[in-house]
């Protein structure tokens, strides 16, 4: 611990987790991370709002028959299935390849500090 | 099948000595994987998170068990045959809520938390406060959905073991709290874990065989079931394939529609049962993998009960469902009759108690962690408590949550279950959720905004349920009969036209942590918050498993 530096305008010591925290790797983790998740987030709760709305309100518009009795908002109701389970792979396999070496590298080394 | 015969029969269907026999066996089963389960239950880490050994699939099979509750399995089931399309959306919020859970908490709180919920509250605000305030809204939380559970173990004994009397129902709730508490008692989540894996799995593949089977009779075409249940509801059974059959009657039931689906689909990630359910594995990518076991097993089976409900309307009947005791929840159970007999309605029946036995299981390791952990171990003893005195502790909390389940199970008879799970799902929503994503993801927030955003989100629920049409006003237009829980029609105090409050008190909760975090006094401590950051996205630091396998 003899490497400690002190943090812009601060009279103590800083710590490992703040060195990582501002270290280029960690906020390209963070970054990236965020740019993922949250339009993500954004996308799924506005189709779901949409889908919502359209059966609370388009109720003639979600009762058009398109082959028998699937009507449209079965359809769209399958839909949103659909789209969890499109979203659930897309993000596991993303979050696989892209984050988790790089999380797995800066959790050993700050393990390894630590021990 | 002959309408007539099976309307005939609909008030005793199949053998009780039948559905008692599979489901003693279920019990037995269960219980020498519990008490062989029950072994290694020496630490903390092993009583509360099954010393974080399970596998991502095992887990995400185990929260598929904790998730699809009666309310789900044979309330969906029954709201779809009776409501048609109405009844399908509830399921499409059940099922898009885990995308909150899977992108925006499930690794975070497995990396940065180590038993329940509060601990990531707490993690870099002012302890005791934060895991008081947290620790009651999981109790709430806990309450009404455990409450919910033991009301409809109730309501199914009546149709399926032909007990109707009300002593018996009590009977069986006894039976069903006492089997739980030994469960809890000696497995603790490892056990607990394995009756929620072995149940999913019979569950799953019960509706499976039942959903080829409805499929099979209607040369596997999908319109053609829908086609059967339209048929046979008679004058007025297009309504089933249309959305507003249930919702669509006034703007107030339109606008309860779009309360419930919010409250539905930001709930989930708040269920502290469900996100204790993320200590259990050993990392955060197991927890990922967990999720996303979790959503393909939900989604499969929702997509499920959309054939059993429309094969339910088709094959059974609406009319015959809803004179059926235990009313719109018996349309699994009947359309297992009506397809394969008694041994079938035998195994669909034993299925069903297992699964109030496992999620009751679920629900109150839960709230036995949180009591031991946050409120005995945290505020009470300022964390000076040995972990085999928490461990003590929590079960002899197990216990006393056991006989009040039982107690409360026993007057709650009769009580709209839908209702209860709605308002957990809403008090989940706005009590937990916000203050959730505030602390994983806002560096300013501070323990002014975690207690208002907690609190307010809790007190507001309640307050809007208090004086709603569930509670007092809501009559019958055509029998004039209390549809509230007040039976009494002349008492009227209802001033908040909304059945579900999610749609005021979840934007509340969210307004009430930005406005507290702004002007409370600042607590924010960098060193803490990188550390939580840090560890939330790396595992640096993450409680590790205590058992290889």
């Amino acid at each position: 611990m003899s490497e400690l530096t002190h943090p812009p305008g601060a009279d103590r010591a800083e710590t490992d987790y703040e060195r990582v925290q501002r270290s280029a790797e960690f906020q390209a983790l963070r970054r990236r991370f965020r740019t993922f998740v949250f339009p993500m987030t954004g996308l799924f709760l506005a189709w779901y709002l949409v889908y919502v709305l359209l059966a609370a309100y388009a109720t003639d518009f979600m009762s058009t028959r398109l082959a028998g009795n699937i009507t449209v908002g079965l359809v769209f109701g399958l839909g949103q299935f659909v789209s969890t389970f499109v979203i659930t792979m897309l993000y596991a396999r993303w979050a696989n390849t892209h984050q988790d070496p790089i999380a797995d590298e800066l959790r050993q080394r700050i393990e390894g500090r630590d021990l | 099948m002959n309408g007539t015969l099976l309307a005939a029969e609909a008030t005793e269907v199949g053998n009780p000595a039948v559905n008692i026999g599979i489901f003693g066996l279920f019990v037995a089963v269960t219980l020498v994987i519990v008490f062989r389960a029950s072994k290694n239950n020496r630490t903390a880490a092993d009583y509360y998170a099954g010393g974080r050994s399970f596998t991502g699939p095992q887990n995400g099979t185990a929260i598929a068990g904790d998730y699809l509750s009666a309310a789900s399995f044979l309330g969906i089931a029954g709201a779809i045959a009776v409501n048609g399309y109405d009844g399908f959306m509830y399921s499409i919020g059940f099922l898009v809520a885990w995308l909150v859970a899977l992108l925006l908490v499930a690794e975070l709180l497995r990396n940065t938390g180590k038993f329940t919920m509060a601990d990531v509250l707490s993690f870099r605000l002012k302890q005791r406060p934060v895991r008081m305030a947290a620790a009651i809204a999981t109790l709430a939380v806990i309450f009404f959905y455990l409450l919910a559970q033991m009301a409809g173990a109730g309501g199914l004994v009546a149709l399926l073991l032909g007990i109707s009397s009300s002593a018996g129902q009590s009977l069986v709730v006894v039976v069903v709290g006492a089997l739980m508490i030994l469960y809890v008692l000696v497995g603790g989540m490892k056990g607990t874990t394995w009756v929620q894996i072995i149940k999913a799995v019979l569950l799953i593949a019960g509706a499976a065989v039942m959903t080829i089977w409805v499929l099979a009779k209607f040369g596997f075409n999908l319109s053609d079931v829908i086609q059967g249940a339209v048929d046979r509801f008679g004058e007025g059974g297009e309504a089933l394939i249309e959305p507003g059959k249930q919702y669509g009657a006034t703007a107030t039931s339109k606008l309860n529609f779009l309360s419930l689906g919010l409250a539905l689909v930001l709930g989930t990630a708040g269920l502290p049962h469900v996100l204790m359910r993320f200590y259990t594995v050993p990392t955060a990518k197991e927890a990922r993998r967990s999720v996303v076991w979790a959503i393909w097993l939900i989604g499969i089976f929702y997509l499920f009960t959309l054939v059993l409900g429309y094969g339910a309307g088709a094959l059974v009947g609406t009319d015959t469902i809803l004179a059926a005791p235990g009313g719109v929840n018996s349309a699994a159970p009947l359309l297992a009759f009506a397809l394969g007999g008694e041994i079938l309605l035998g195994i669909i029946a034993a299925v069903a108690f297992a699964t109030i036995l496992a999620v009751v299981a679920g629900l109150t390791i839960t709230a036995a962690a949180t009591f031991a952990h946050d409120i005995y171990a945290s505020v009470i003893k300022h964390g000076e408590v040995n972990p085999d005195g928490e461990v003590r502790v929590a079960r002899i909390t197990v216990v006393v949550i056991g006989v009040l389940a039982i107690i409360g199970g026993i007057f709650a008879q009769g009580q709209n279950i839908a209702f209860l799970v709605a308002l957990a799902f809403a008090v989940a929503a706005s009590a937990n959720l916000p203050t959730i994503l505030y602390s994983l993801f806002w560096k300013k927030f501070n323990t002014t905004g975690a207690l208002w955003s907690m609190y307010g989100g809790l007190i507001s629920c309640i307050v809007l349920i208090a004086f709603s049409p569930v509670v007092s006003g809501k009559v019958d237009p055509v029998t004039g009969a209390s549809l509230s829980m007040i039976k009494n029609t002349s008492v009227d105090f209802a001033i908040f036209p909304l059945e579900n409050p999610g749609i005021v008190s979840i934007p509340l909760a969210f307004l009430l942590g930005f406005i507290g975090t702004h002007l409370g006094k600042k607590d924010e401590s960098p060193e803490k918050f990188a550390e939580m950051e840090v560890r939330s996205l790396t595992g640096a630091g993450s409680e590790k498993a205590t058992v290889a396998h």
